[in-house]
């Protein structure tokens, strides 16, 4: 059995972690809530940038003529944005949104390369020996849109250029503290779906009366607004990636935390019986040693 | 009767209000747009955004985008916009050397950095282009 002195040090450590725990905890804690915002704060250009989108894209013929809307009948290639964090210690976060991805795909005869956002995706990925086309890492704590366009600018000359004929953004959307999913997208080509997640996330689309003048013409607008609209879908990816990391973050301190103090208490326990043991030995040996005192005067 | 203006960046509104003109950077050249004007959807270049309302006049940078007009409402949606008055003149100018600088080494770099570093030129000189036209006009 270790000695008192050693057990005392060992109590002092552990809790010094928990203290460490605990504050990376609320940090955490801030830094969901700061994501969240972030996120909202691109609704008003969404919602707007999706009434016009959706506007022009319904409008017949479109699906033919414009590249970015059309689906390729053959599929040769797939590109996959694979959002992850740049840091680790948060539990399961990472190797979920990678296994996840790589599922997605694993029955898929066509080959697939991935853009990776974040060190811990691309290191896993490139540790299976997958194609990396791209990467950005070392994002700030905080990013802004223009920090990310890039990443939807090159998404959009990969497929224009056909060397990606679908393009999907993998990421860990955010639903509440406790509960982070990862979802795999479709953004390219662009398509007009009526779905739960859109619906949400950026209003129903109305159809408008008004005949319109278009400068130059409507293929320009989609041009320009397409790939806008693109970088903006990642963006917001990456802002709800955050937030899931920053909650993944949280509840694993927290259970840190919560095993520290176990730990200190188990500790603390076996320290008081060690403690007790060598008390009661001393004992022992001075109330041995004056009955013999007592004995030998007698 | 005025105008009612938004200007929506990626990340916020930049501006909201009623105004009695809106000057954009159209593609096919700078338009004003009064009230009643016919519904249009056009995109930008980069440029300069004029708001007028009474003889307050207020600016902003845009690095492209599209503005979509119906009846008195004009949307702008926006790539990088800024209130010229918000502008901060020493970053930007740090933000051009900065970009300059790394265009002029990196002929080998791959083609998408170069266009980024291109692009981020041309913020940068747009940005201190339109502090140095009217920022001097406001103090007048």
């Amino acid at each position: 059995m270790a000695s008192t002195r050693e057990m005392r040090l060992r109590i002092r450590s552990v809790k010094n972690l928990a203290q460490v725990t605990r504050a990376l905890e609320t940090v955490s804690a801030s830094k969901v809530r700061r994501a969240i915002q972030a996120n909202e704060r691109t609704r008003p250009y969404a919602e707007r940038a999706w009434r016009i989108l959706t506007d022009l894209a319904r409008q017949p013929g479109h699906q033919s003529m414009h590249p970015l809307l059309a689906e390729r009948d053959e599929v040769n290639n797939i590109l996959v944005i694979l959002i992850s964090s740049d840091r680790g210690l948060a539990g399961a976060y990472n190797v979920n949104i990678v296994r996840e991805a790589l599922l997605h795909f694993v029955d898929s005869q066509i080959p697939i390369s991935y853009i990776t956002v974040g060190k811990r995706g691309r290191d896993m990925l490139l540790r299976r020996r997958r194609k990396v086309v791209g990467e950005f890492s070392g994002l700030s704590a905080n990013p802004t849109y223009l920090e990310s366009a890039p990443i939807g600018q090159l998404a959009v000359d990969e497929f224009l250029s056909h060397r990606a004929d679908q393009v999907y953004v993998a990421y860990t959307e955010y639903q509440n503290m406790m509960r982070q999913e990862p979802v795999i997208r479709k953004i390219l080509p662009f398509t007009v779906p009526d779905d739960e997640y859109t619906t949400a996330a950026y209003g129903t689309p109305v159809k408008s009366k008004l005949v319109f003048t278009y400068e130059p013409g409507q293929e320009e607008i989609l041009h320009t607004i397409i790939p806008d609209f693109t970088a903006l879908q990642i963006y917001k990816s990456i802002l709800s990636a955050l937030a899931s990391e920053h909650a993944a973050r949280m509840v694993a301190m927290r259970n840190a935390t919560t095993s520290a103090k176990d730990l200190v208490s188990l500790l603390q326990l076996e320290y008081n019986k060690v403690r007790q043991a060598g008390i009661t030995n001393e004992m022992l040996d001075i109330s041995g040693g004056a009955e013999a005192l007592s004995q030998a005067s007698a | 009767m005025p105008i009612h203006c938004e200007i929506v960046s990626q990340d916020r509104i930049v501006f909201q209000g009623d105004v009695d003109i809106v000057v954009v950077p159209g593609v096919e050249g700078v338009m004003g747009i009064l009230p009643n004007h016919s519904p249009l959807l056009s995109t930008l270049q980069y440029g300069i955004i004029t708001v007028r309302k009474q003889n307050q006049e207020e600016y902003f940078t845009v690095a492209g985008g599209v503005v979509e007009v119906t009846g008195n409402q004009v949307t702008i949606l926006a790539n990088a916009a800024e209130n010229v008055d918000e502008i901060n003149i020493q970053r930007a100018e740090d933000a051009r050397q900065r970009a300059e600088s790394s265009l002029k080494e990196a002929g080998a770099a791959k083609p998408e950095d170069q266009a980024a570093l291109q692009l981020a030129l041309k913020r940068s000189t747009l940005r201190i282009t339109a502090v140095q036209r009217f920022r001097q006009r406001r103090t007048r």
